[in-house]
This record gives C-alpha cells, structure tokens and sequence, in this order.
C-alpha cells in the first residue's frame, strides 16, 4: 500500500469513529458569517450547558453550509439518530434545545429546521427534510459539497470525502490529458469573463519559460460576493487541490494565493491547510512520488479591487502599485516577473477536483449546451432567504429569486449581477437562463456571482450613482477614459439624485458610457458604466422622474423628498 | 521606534521588491500606521527610493498614515449594506462621533473607516468595531454596542 492509501485509510477510520460517535456530535457552523450572526456566543452556551449538565458530547466547527439568512446554524446528531438541524440561534434557545434532546431525548421539533436523515424516520417526526427546504431542493452541490459537513482545519475529514483523489488520479495522466479532461467538460473560468479554462492552460503549457506559475486569485473585490471567502473557510483543501492539479496541468512550479486581507479567517485556515498538506507529502518536492515539485505562498492583499484583473494582481505580487497593463502579452505567455502564469479564480479551482475524480463527462451532465457546470451565487439583498448557493448553469433568475430566494417582501425591482462591472436586469429578464452569453446579450455579465436584489424601496439612479462612486473610486488612473470619465458619470447621477438634473444628462450618460467602455485599457473601466446603461436602458422612466419631476418614487433621494406636516394627525 | 524592532520585521524577508507591500502589512499591524521613519527603514532595506515606497503605498486602502485611535470602526458599504441603509449607518457615526470617515476622535477612541465589503452580505447591514462583526445592524443599536468600548 503506498502512503496515500495508508494516508486515506486512516483518515477514513476517524470520519467513520465522528460518524458512529458513541456521545453525541454538535456541529456549529463558524464561518464569518456565522461568527457575525453570533455563532461564537452560541458556542459558548453549548459548552456551557453541557458544562452544567456534565453531559458529554463532540463539538465540530464546521464551514457556511449556505443558507445565511437561518445563521447561527447548529446540528445535532444522537447516537444512532439523523443529524437535525436548528436556526436563528441564541444562547437561550441553545440551552434549551440541548438540554431537551440530550436529557430527555426530545428533539423539540419544532424549533427545528431539517434532518439530513431518511424521510419517514421515527425521531424526525414533524421536521422536514434539510436538502427538500425550498431554499436547498433546487440546487446541486458539486463546489460546496463539503461545505457545513466537514471541519474545514482536518485534513483527514477531507480526505475521507474523496479528497485529494483527483489529484492523484491527475499525476497517473500526462499534463495535456488532464488539459484535455477539462476540456471535455468544458469548464469556463468562474471568475467572470468565462473563458475556457482548457485554451488558457494550453496557451501557458506551450510558452517557453524556465518557471511558470500559478495564481489562485481570491481577492474577491466585488461588493456583495462572498462566494469564494465561504468555499475556502468551509473546505480549503479543495481549493489547495485544485491548485495543484492546475499546476501539474501547465506546468508550474510555484503557486500564489493572492487574498484580501479583509478576509482574515479565510487567511487563516489556508496557511493550517498548507501545513497539513506539506506533512501529507502534497507539497514541495516529489510530490507524492510523481517527481512533480511545487510550493504555494499566501499574499495578502492590500484593498485595491482593481487588483482582481489579472495584469494589476501581477504587478501588486511584484510589489508595485496594482496597475494593470495592456494586453497581449497575456500572462499566459508573459505575466510574473515575465513567465508564463495562469490566474484562475477560486471557483475554477475549487471544481477541478470533482473533475478530476469523476471524469469531465460527469460535469458535463450539469448545465447547458456551452455553458456546463454549475455556478456559485451569493444571493443577498431585498430577498426573503439570503445565502450562499450553487445551482446548475442554465437556470432562470426566477427560479432563482423565487423559488431558492422566496421573492420579495415589498414587490420585486430589479437584480443586478456581477457586481459593479454588471447591469441591473428589470422583471422582464427575470426568464432569463443564468449563462455567460444570455447575460451579456442583456447587457450585464456573470461575473463573479453577486446576486443582489431589490425591490420598490431601491431607487435605481441611487444604486447607479453607488456603483460609480465605487468603480470612480477604485480606478487606478492609469487611463484617462475610466479616471476622467467615470468621475464625469458621477458627477452627473449626483446632479440628478439632487435634484438638479438637466433634460441632457441622459444623453450625457449615454455618450460617457459608451466612450469609457470602448475606451478603456482594462476589464474595470470596460464594464464599469454597465451599471449605468442597463438602468438608463430598463429604467428610463425613474431617471426622468429624477429630472423633471424631482422625484424620487423609492423614496431614497433625500434632496428630492418633501416633508409636510398634516394638522390631523 | 527602535533599531532592534524593525529588524524584527525585516527578519525572514531577503529584501526583494516582491516583499515590500507584505513588509508595509508587518509594520502597520505592529504600529497601526505607516510612519516617515518606517518609510525611510524599508528604503534602505529594499533599496527603492522613499518616493516609489510612498507611491505604493497610497495605492491601496488599507495603509494610512497617522496612529489610529483605541478602536477601529469600519463601516461596510457593500452593495448590499447600501441596499439595506448602510450609508445612513455611516452618516449616524459621523454625526454621534463627531469625524469624517478616515479621521480618529479626539480622544482617540475610536477611528472612522469605510470598506467596500466585508463578506458578511447575507446579514447587511454590518459594522465591524476591531474584530468584532455586528450584523443586521440599527442606527438604535450602534451607540449600546460603542458604549462596549473603552
């Protein structure tokens, strides 16, 4: 038996000893957004009740297993018994529930929000299943498989779910049949352009250098994603295995992590990851005893979101302002330090090893003609259930909203995807299929997976003039058509949210967009009017309200509200 | 700051171009800011001119460059923290602290910062003092949670 399989065996019989726990097993989901929800102070009372009790059981963090909007989440699984999950906690409610079901084994059904168990068990009674909530039934989990399952600081937990198997079934092919695995499932760059992930590996296989490398990018910039934080604080193996399987594939030798360093928590469990990984002989020389070498460093960001485009997230690894630079060369040919180097997103990564392991047919299976897979969202807003979630490409934004999100309180406006380089898409898109072409058809892009929805109190020229105020504010400034244009833009909406708006400034807004997209050296300045376009084009009415009215019909605009007293009352 | 500090710092570090914005995070986290003499340091260390140190360095957002106060208040402005009053959230604190984002009180207490988002989207609006996250924040409830803080 080689030392992966005695590595695996191992790891295998401490999942199955958690599985078959003679005491029982608390699993508390402490990602970020957990911690924020108070899932700290829920562990404190779990610990403390069974403190008082002196009642004995294993507690497990574990990552976001997406459903945000029932956070701080916590599970309880009984010897014996199906996991049950329970919501919306608070030391109270904590004491109670694990004082009922641990003493007097009752389950308080209903206070809880799903079992993962068979339907129709006798200790589930009145507790519908997890994966049939509304939220979850809909989606499929390939990326967050893991996530809210394992305990994200154990490597063996990982390697019992199958980890670490794709990369060994990669070292047994040859570099371009693993380059031709994830052509076959045509797995598109989930950082937001989509382009192939095969045609980019293949380009930096090909160009000659004496070392090539890999960026893994998490700098996750755009305001309202937080997609690839939950998959590396809940699973970052997976990420740290898709890494290498990318390196094997193009050849590289040296690997970046480049993360935000708002993301502390994330940093963290990526640097306790790459120290197991070294220990388990899947880092550094030999790996494995493939003789494929390879070492990955973490570096932190320092908040430019321009650094998400791949030439300025070189230049900031090189320590130097984050500016992008015109392209070709592509870094594929000639990126850090001038060698050819591959960025891929988190995401990408975090699905190689599925490929991998089960065949690029088997990915293909997901999604539709030319756009496979499934994708990650971070649906958050003026939605009823907000969360982390992952559905097959090919679903329509209703489905999506309605069914996964459970719609809106007050009624539905509009949703804008892919962050501040996207569009904000009217009701009548709501049919549209989520794939990389319908969504530029529309005028908006994937991006990176912000879903952010609003409703009649979001005012759209508010939201506008939010946008650019960002994208004017991250500009970098090397080129005159994004400094000087986006602040032009900006300009304008302010005008117009004030009350100050002239009948031209539509025309205006139209001509700057147009000119900055055309214009401008790279992806932030190419799509940051977006925002500003798609509205003008969906939401024209709302603008000319703002002008000739001055009215703000969202009630936003506060230049543009008018207060009266009404003796009655 | 000390000759023997700043060594420190440099220690682990060959001194390449590559180190310098890892080696600006080692000194802001260790001093809260970067100083005129910490600049001056990392010059003769990197052997890059003050200049090109200072232009990085304004670059990007998360370096500044006079002492914080006690505590650090960032207030996200996320799209979705906008979307759910994040900004009347910012406009409370500069009124109830009496500073514009990126200035410190007078009594040093507390120091106003902005972020673009801290990942936290699902449970907006959010405020982050240090490292704590207060989520689905209120302009009621943000003067019980600054009294927390000495």
């Amino acid at each position: 038996m080689n030392s992966f399989e005695k590595q695996k065996k191992e790891a295998q019989r401490k999942w199955d000893l958690l599985k078959t726990s003679k005491i029982p097993v608390i699993y508390l989901g402490t990602a970020s957004c957990g911690r924020a929800a108070g899932a700290m102070e829920v562990l404190k009372s779990v610990q403390n009740t069974l403190k008082e009790n002196r009642l004995k059981a294993k507690i497990v963090e574990v990552g976001c297993i997406g459903p945000c909007y029932l956070e701080p989440l916590m599970d309880i699984v009984l010897p014996g018994r199906p996991r049950i999950s329970y919501a919306n906690l608070n030391p109270d409610k904590v004491r109670k529930i694990v004082e009922s079901y641990l003493i007097k084994g009752d389950p308080l059904a209903q206070l809880a929000v799903g079992h993962f168990g068979e339907e129709g068990d006798k200790f589930t009674d009145g507790i519908p299943r997890f994966f049939d909530l509304p939220m979850l039934k809909p989606q499929v989990r390939v990326v967050l498989r893991n996530c809210g399952f394992i305990d994200p600081e154990e490597i063996d937990h990982y390697l019992a779910n199958e980890g670490y198997s794709g990369i060994m079934s990669a070292l047994r092919k040859k570099p371009e049949e693993v380059i031709a695995e994830v052509k076959e499932a045509g797995l598109r760059g989930r950082g937001g352009a989509g382009f192939p992930t095969y045609r980019k590996w293949e380009i930096c296989r090909r160009s000659p250098g004496k070392i090539k490398y890999l960026i893994c990018n998490a700098d996750e910039g755009d305001p309202g994603a937080f997609m690839n934080r939950s998959l590396i604080e809940g699973d970052p193996h997976s990420v740290l295995e898709g890494m290498l399987i990318a390196a094997y594939a193009i050849g590289a030798s040296q690997g970046y992590i480049y993360i935000r360093a708002e993301y502390p928590l994330a940093i963290a469990r990526l640097k306790t990851a790459l120290t197991q990984i070294r220990e388990y002989g899947f880092l550094g020389k030999n790996i494995q005893n493939s003789g494929f070498d390879f070492e990955i460093r973490i570096k932190e960001g320092a908040g430019a979101f321009v650094c998400g485009e791949e030439t300025a997230l070189i230049s900031s690894i090189e320590g130097k302002r984050g500016m992008p630079r015109s392209r070709p060369p592509f870094p594929a040919v000639s990126g850090l330090y001038g060698m050819p180097t591959i960025i891929n997103n988190v995401e990408t990564l975090g699905t190689l090893p599925n490929i991998l392991r089960n065949g690029g047919s088997w990915y293909k299976h997901y999604g539709t003609q030319g756009n496979h897979g499934t994708k990650t969202f971070s649906l958050v807003g003026k939605v009823r259930r907000t969360g982390l979630i992952e559905v097959p490409l090919g679903m329509t934004l209703r489905k999506i909203i309605f069914d996964i999100g459970g719609g809106t309180i007050k009624p539905f406006k509009a949703v804008q995807t892919g962050g501040p380089s996207g569009g904000c898409l009217s009701e009548e898109f709501l049919d549209t299929p989520i794939d990389y072409e319908s969504l530029t058809q529309a005028g908006s892009i994937m991006g990176s997976g912000g879903l952010i929805v609003m409703d009649e109190d979001t005012c759209v020229v508010d939201l506008a003039h939010y946008f650019l105020d960002f994208t004017q504010k991250e500009s970098c400034g090397k080129c005159s058509p994004c400094r000087v244009g986006t602040r032009h833009m900006v300009e304008v909406l302010e005008k117009i949210t004030k009350g100050q708006g002239q009948p031209d400034d539509l025309s205006k807004l139209l001509t700057l967009g147009e000119t900055i997209k055309t214009g401008s050296l790279c992806g932030l300045g190419q799509t940051a009017p977006n925002p500003v376009l798609t509205t003008l084009h969906y939401f024209r009415p709302e603008y000319l309200l703002h002008i000739s009215e001055k009215h703000c019909p969202a009630t936003v605009c506060r230049e543009l509200i008018e207060y009266r007293v009404i003796p009655k009352k | 700051m000390k000759n023997k500090d700043y060594q420190d710092i440099f220690s682990g570090f060959k001194g390449e171009e590559g180190d310098l914005i890892p080696l600006l995070q080692k000194f802001q986290e260790k001093y809260g800011y970067i100083s005129e003499e910490a600049i001056t340091y990392l010059s003769r260390f990197l052997k890059i001119s003050e200049n090109q140190i200072f232009g990085v360095a304004s670059f990007y957002s998360q370096f500044r460059f006079d002492p914080p106060g006690r505590n650090s208040i960032k207030v996200c402005l996320g799209t979705a923290c906008h979307v759910r009053g994040g900004q009347i959230l910012s406009e409370a604190l500069q009124r109830e602290l009496d500073v514009l984002p990126g200035q410190t009180t007078k009594d040093r207490k507390f120091n106003l910062e902005r972020v673009a988002c801290l990942g936290c989207c699902a449970l907006a609006p959010v405020v982050q003092v240090n490292t704590d996250i207060h989520s689905r924040m209120t302009v009621i409830r943000l003067k019980t949670i600054l009294d927390k803080y000495e």
